[in-house]
């Protein structure tokens, strides 16, 4: 088997077993409600989760992602109380903004040469503090079209529902997947990761690569948003912090090298159901304190770490041997 | 080989050559090209000419200006004035990639592809073929193959890049350049880190791409390999333009006067130094290390060089870091005049003493953002530990001494070291173990990737340290060279000691008949 696909194999090896694991202990988890339900309630995390996936393999980082979410939750929740405003154009409207400020960043990361860990944290006090600015309540979006698209679900046999918003979330990863194998901008995503000096050398246009990727993550961070909204029926300031980090343990627990330039976004999906899964086991459990997700999720994320680096030092060896 | 003594070719200033002036069969011609950088002149009117079909070679100490005019012809640099001819036609690339449209390809040393993307991503970066809008993973697989098959390479090309040899990855890089310019191809270095089998498949390719009609400028500072594959010879000193040659009319001595345009500084010493007397200083028994090498025995005394030959790959690096404690032998002991001590990291070994010039001076020795100074001090201050900072003016005094005895080229003390050439980083380490005073010296290829010049000044400065009672353990692939300076060498075979050569053994003769005899043990 191919180096490449060894981390993926691990991800959704671990994530077979487990739910076997969790299928022997309680039998409903197989249901298609629980398989609905795992993709409503995370929705708005994966959709994250793919922009991360890219800014991760091109070797970036991007902290904004849930401080994005975030304002533009209030964002929809001021304008749709304020103004008569259909939530479509408001939902434009907000995307753009968002989109703009992700290649505000990227124009920023690389043409003043700046860490993208920095820009990026600058980036999420910003929009945190303008959803702040916006309003310090947690305002309830009452919108008639809201309740219209929580409504649209396909049903599944078994009683499962597919909401709109799942849905949707399994259409970006789609989206997300032919981008990054099956288009010249998806290869130059990777050829950053691999060294950007060198992509620049061999003609990869890097500034507009980076300003896309960017671009990209913020899009989708906006939509990320958009789903929250539609998830909560509020905005409120406060809301998805530390978003950002569940993303990239979904990235990174999907197979993805943090250094960039290694991975598939179909990873960071299994990455995203196995977090979903301990979270769907503690429910079930009930007994068990949530707080075990994040320890699970903990532990899972630090061996993934070291199941990267022996691979790499694998690789190393056979390299020295061949 | 030429006789080792005598070659004196000083103020040997070759008249100038017949200037090629911009014929029907120059592919690139650069006139008269001017490039300077604050306080120096890189390039003063530098006239290039190189012609269809033929392998030139451009040559030149470190610091001579090769370089320089690469990265004019390739559009790195901007040149300041004078004018390039790309098939007569006035061509300005603004950037590498822009000459690489233009066709003009560059390969570096430094394969310049992406590891971590496949062979064929590698090949079609860019411009990968699409269907609908989307990339035709397919096709591009196949051409991929297609293209590699010209150059007798049958490979997965869907394999990440990272999962072949160095050969191989350098070879996919020839394929990429001529493939996407397809007029020069310029070969910066290529062979530094190939062996020579593999050198031998480039020189292959290297013929074929040459019959095919490319102008191909060659790099290197392999003098054997110039005389192997090249057809002219363009040599450039101080930023000017010595002359262009004809490979067959010019002999290595004149060659090399061109070069380094003085005296030849002791290029090769005549007399074999004497077995150093007395007791050893240094005994390791049993000494190795599982999977990196196996143990051995070596006694070192005062005042004595021994030499490490073997080919690539037979353990000579990792005797230096078992010896050095960058990897921790797990058998064997040491004595030092007699006393019992462990080496168990570097650290252990600076207490007692020791310094280590690593090969690969770019990751493992300097700390390019530091300047000069910074790094002539830091194995100083690494063993006097942090509470004994070394003050400000004893830190200038040591690194304006060195600078000036082992003569680094640099503007001051206090310029980033990346920016000196490679020679002089190399004698920049040199000059940070020097300052601590070691004992014992291990200098893993010490003039490997440096001009003539210099070489001969690092080869003069191990015979001082030697006569100083210092004693040294010097590993190079270059046997002519260790033989002219060692006391006794230590043959490497399969990470094993095989064969220690004195006295009168110690020819490069019989040094190549012990690693032949050991293949030989091996494949019987």
């Amino acid at each position: 088997m191919k180096q490449k696909y060894l981390p993926l194999t691990a991800t959704i090896l671990i994530f077979v077993l487990s739910y076997a694991l969790c299928a022997a202990q309680y039998p409903n988890i197989l249901s298609t409600r629980v398989i609905g339900n795992l993709l409503t309630d995370n929705a708005f995390l994966g959709i994250a989760a793919v922009g991360m996936t890219f800014v991760i393999l091109s070797g970036g980082i991007d902290l904004s992602v849930g401080s994005i979410i975030a304002f533009t939750g209030v964002f929809l929740a001021v304008v749709l109380e304020h103004t008569s405003m259909h939530p479509l154009v408001a939902f434009a409207l907000v995307l753009a903004i968002t989109t703009l400020f992700g290649a505000l960043m990227g124009v920023i990361i690389h043409y003043l040469e700046m860490p993208a860990f920095i820009v990026t944290l600058a980036g999420m006090f910003l929009a945190r503090g303008m959803a702040f600015v916006l309003s310090i309540d947690s305002i309830p979006i009452k919108h008639p079209f809201y309740a219209t698209l929580k409504g649209l679900y396909y049903k599944l046999p078994g009683g499962g529902r597919i909401t709109l918003i799942g849905g949707l979330m399994l259409l970006v990863f789609a989206v997300g997947i032919l981008i990054a194998h099956r288009t010249r901008f998806g290869t130059n995503v990777y050829a950053l990761g691999g060294g950007t000096a060198t992509a620049k050398l061999m003609g990869v246009p890097v500034a507009s690569t980076t300003v896309k990727i960017y671009a990209f993550s913020g899009l989708l961070a906006g939509l990320s948003g958009i789903v929250f909204s539609l998830y909560t029926s509020a905005g409120y300031s406060l809301a998805a912090v530390g978003v950002e980090l569940d993303a990239i343990t979904a990235v990174v627990i999907g197979g993805t090298l943090l250094t960039g330039g290694s991975g598939f976004v179909a990873g960071t999906l299994v990455g995203l159901f196995i977090q979903g899964l301990i979270q769907t086991y503690i429910t079930f459990d009930g007994s068990l304190s949530s707080w075990w997700t994040k320890i699970l999720i903990g532990a899972l994320l630090f061996a993934f770490i070291l199941l990267q680096k022996g691979i790499i030092h694998l690789s190393r060896d056979a390299r020295q041997r061949a | 080989m030429s006789p080792k003594r005598g070659i004196v070719v000083s103020g040997l200033d070759l008249p100038e050559t017949v200037s090629m002036q911009a014929s029907s069969d120059n592919i690139l011609s650069a006139v008269r090209i001017d490039k300077g950088f604050p306080g120096t002149k890189a390039l003063d009117k530098v006239d290039f000419h190189l012609q269809r079909g033929e392998v030139h070679a451009l040559l030149g100490e470190n610091g001579a200006g090769k370089s320089t005019l690469i990265k004019c012809l390739t559009g790195a640099y901007r040149r300041d004035g004078g004018s390039i001819l790309l098939d007569g036609v006035d061509v300005d690339p603004r950037d590498t990639f822009d000459a690489q449209r233009m066709g003009i390809g560059t390969v570096y040393q430094e394969v310049n592809l992406l590891p971590n993307l496949s062979v064929a991503e590698n090949l079609f970066l860019g411009r990968q073929p699409r269907r609908f809008g989307m990339v035709d993973n397919r096709a591009m697989n196949r051409k991929a193959h297609e293209l590699l098959s010209q150059y007798e390479l049958e490979l997965d090309v869907t394999r990440a890049l990272a999962s072949y040899s160095v050969a191989i990855q350098q070879v996919v890089a020839i394929a990429r350049a001529v493939d996407l310019s397809g007029k020069v191809l310029i070969l910066d270095e290529p062979t530094a880190s190939l062996d020579a089998h593999e050198v031998a498949m480039l020189f292959r390719i290297v013929r074929r791409l040459k019959a095919r009609g490319l102008g191909i400028i060659f790099i290197t500072h392999f003098l054997e390999q110039v005389y192997e594959i090249s057809d002219r010879i363009t040599v450039l000193r101080n930023g000017r333009l010595v002359g262009t040659r004809s490979t067959a009319d010019l002999d290595r001595r004149d060659l090399i006067a061109m070069m380094i345009g003085r005296e030849l500084a002791a290029e090769i010493r005549a007399v074999q130094p004497h077995a150093a007397e007395g007791e050893p200083r240094y005994r390791f028994r049993n000494y190795g290390r599982r999977g990196r090498i196996d143990p051995f025995d070596l006694d070192v005394r005062a005042g004595e060089v021994v030499g490490i030959a073997g080919l690539l790959g037979s353990g000579r690096t990792e005797t230096a870091e078992v010896l050095f404690g960058a990897h921790r032998a797990d058998s064997g002991t040491v004595e030092i005049d007699g006393r019992r001590v462990e080496l168990s990291s570097p650290r252990a070994a600076i207490r007692q003493k020791f310094g280590f010039c690593p090969e690969d001076r770019k990751t493992a020795g300097i700390v390019g953002d530091l300047s000069v100074r910074e790094n002539i001090v830091l194995a100083l201050q690494a063993r006097r530990g942090w509470t004994r900072p070394i003050s400000r003016a004893e830190q200038n005094r040591l690194a304006d001494l060195y600078i000036r005895v082992l003569d680094i080229r640099t503007a001051d003390r206090e310029k980033p070291i990346k920016l000196l050439s490679g020679g002089n980083q190399q004698k920049a380490i040199l000059a940070r173990w020097l300052a601590t005073e070691p004992e014992f010296l291990i200098l893993d290829e010490p003039t490997r990737g440096i001009d003539v010049g210099a070489h001969a000044e690092i080869v003069r400065l191990i015979e001082t340290l030697r006569e100083k009672g210092m004693s040294l353990i010097v590993i190079s692939s270059e046997i002519e060279e260790l033989v002219a300076y060692s006391t006794r060498i230590i043959v490497l075979r399969d990470r094993a000691h095989v064969a220690e050569l004195g006295g009168e053994r110690l020819t490069a003769d019989q040094i190549v008949e012990a690693i032949a005899a050991a293949n030989e043990r091996r494949a019987s």
